[in-house]
């Protein structure tokens, strides 16, 4: 069963950043500006199978953040079409839904209620996230009290216990001390092992390598190679040497 | 695409909205009367004794039966408007659905705004006519207020991703909107020709309903609650296809 799908997908992007002033506006309007527009992607297609793993490889700027947010549906394509089926449960941006004045419990509660949860499966998982977290203690405190690195634990920790259909990881396996990131990647590895779908964008990495089977390779947009992810890498490496 | 549960985010969005407000305030909720009790005051003072006016009895609650409406609307509005623009964070990283934000942001408004009622309606009840059938007339004249604001907001704020100069036309909107709704005036003081204009603004018509079924005791005219209808499900239909319309881009524009 596909579980993702795209198909022709281009997605453009102003060059000023979106932000238009009034003036712009009316520039446009009189047609004397001729909107510059670059391609973030440029006629992506590929799908993904159930319980498929996969790595998204490229350099900065190659588009692979815009592909996320594609598959999030957070952004819509310019052309094209994207089909996800299944929650998908996004390590964007970690911690992007917490409040520094809400406690580490109620934070946890409202990113429950905005990745689509129910109370009564929200109630239901709080226990299990914040034994995860290992943040018992300072549980009932303000997150503004936190350390960074406590609350980059409670955001993996309210993510991967939520049980999520396909799991879209960005950049972000180092959360935390070095005990913890073991019990992160663990906890990715038992995901997949469950069979859910993994979509990974990583800097290239043993644990990259060892978690996924297939890999993409974006580059300027494009979708440079799409295949077992050691030819991939082999190949991407090769490039970026050669380059060097 | 999103398929979550609405209410209880809803729920949560504005107990979040609520905490934040208030946590941090020696006083908490106690601004939420503090503010329309001062401002009566003072306008009480300014209509009684500065320019004393024969015409209105009871003045501090005439005039606090314009002050909860106008105050709910202005804040409601003006937080409501900068809403996306302010959690661009929630926006761009969590798939929710968009219209949540800003609907959330008014409801969270409503909370204070009960405070509000509750102490005008014991003020009424303690120094007025007390309690008449009426009153359940009030819950339909500010259900269709919260549906107004609700859809004046929907379209002021995804507007507000676009061009951030809406928050100020807002806030000006506001300020010019103290003077040409009858906050501090009667209404039979404006020229008939005017006078039928105001019914068609719901802020204007909900501050006359208040004061036709506390202070009069009486029931809201049809007309009247026909042209707040009218005029809320418009605003309300409007703000949802317009903001419809503009969510496409807000990932480009945040």
């Amino acid at each position: 069963m596909k579980v993702i799908e795209l198909q022709n997908v281009n997605k453009t992007f102003h060059r000023s950043g979106g932000q238009k002033l009034l003036r712009h506006y009316l520039e446009d309007i009189l047609g004397k500006s001729d909107p510059e527009r670059f391609f973030a992607l440029k006629d992506v297609s590929f799908s993904v199978q159930d319980a498929e793993s996969i790595a998204v490889i490229g350099a900065n700027g190659a588009g692979k953040s815009t592909l996320l947010s594609l598959v999030t549906g957070l952004v819509p394509p310019s052309t094209g079409t994207v089909t996800v089926s299944g929650r998908a449960a996004a390590l964007l941006d970690l911690g992007s839904g917490f409040h520094p004045d809400l406690t580490g419990r109620e934070n946890i509660i409202l990113n429950a209620s905005l990745l689509g949860f129910s109370r009564k499966q929200a109630y239901g998982l709080y226990d299990s996230i914040v034994e995860f977290s290992e943040l018992d203690d300072f549980i009932k405190e303000p997150l503004r009290t936190y350390s960074n690195g406590m609350m980059l634990r409670l955001a993996f920790s309210v993510a991967v216990n939520l049980d999520p259909e396909i799991l879209i990881i960005d950049e972000v396996l180092a959360v935390g001390d070095q005990k913890f990131q073991a019990k992160c990647t663990e906890k990715i590895f038992q995901i997949r092992n469950q069979g859910k779908t993994i979509l990974c964008v990583s800097h290239v990495s043993p644990t990259l390598r060892e978690l996924c089977d297939r890999a993409l390779w974006l580059d300027h947009g494009q979708l440079v190679m799409d295949g077992p992810i050691r030819e991939v890498i082999e190949a991407y490496e090769g490039r970026v040497t050669r380059q060097a | 695409m999103w398929k979550g549960d609405y209410l209880f985010l809803l729920q949560n969005l504005i107990v979040k909205d609520f905490k934040i407000r208030y946590r941090n305030m020696s006083l908490g909720v106690f601004w939420s009367l503090l503010n329309p009790l001062v401002m009566m005051a003072a306008l009480t003072f300014v209509f009684t004794a500065v320019f004393p006016n024969n015409q209105i009895e009871n003045f501090p609650i005439f005039v606090l039966c314009g002050l909860v409406p106008f105050n709910f609307f202005t804040v409601a509005w003006q937080n409501g408007t900068i809403s996306v623009a302010n959690n661009a964070g929630l926006i761009k990283r969590v798939p929710v659905p968009r219209e949540i934000v800003p609907i959330a942001t008014v409801l969270s408004t409503c909370v204070h705004l009960g405070i509000q009622i509750g102490l005008l309606l014991v003020l009424v009840v303690v120094f007025g006519r007390g309690v008449n059938w009426n009153w359940l007339w009030l819950p339909v004249v500010w259900g269709l207020e919260i549906l107004f604001v609700c859809g004046l907001t929907l379209m002021t704020s995804a507007l507000d991703v676009y061009i951030r100069d809406v928050r100020y036309v807002v806030e000006s909107a506001c300020t010019l909107l103290f003077w040409m709704v009858p906050v501090f005036y009667a209404i039979h003081s404006v020229p008939q020709s005017y006078a039928n204009l105001y019914q068609f603004n719901p802020l204007a018509a909900l501050i006359l309903a208040l004061r036709t079924i506390l202070i009069d005791g009486d029931a809201p005219t049809a007309t009247l609650l026909l042209k707040l209808t009218f005029s809320s499900t418009l605003v309300f239909a409007l703000g949802l296809i317009v903001f419809h319309r503009l969510k496409r881009q807000f990932f480009d524009y945040l």
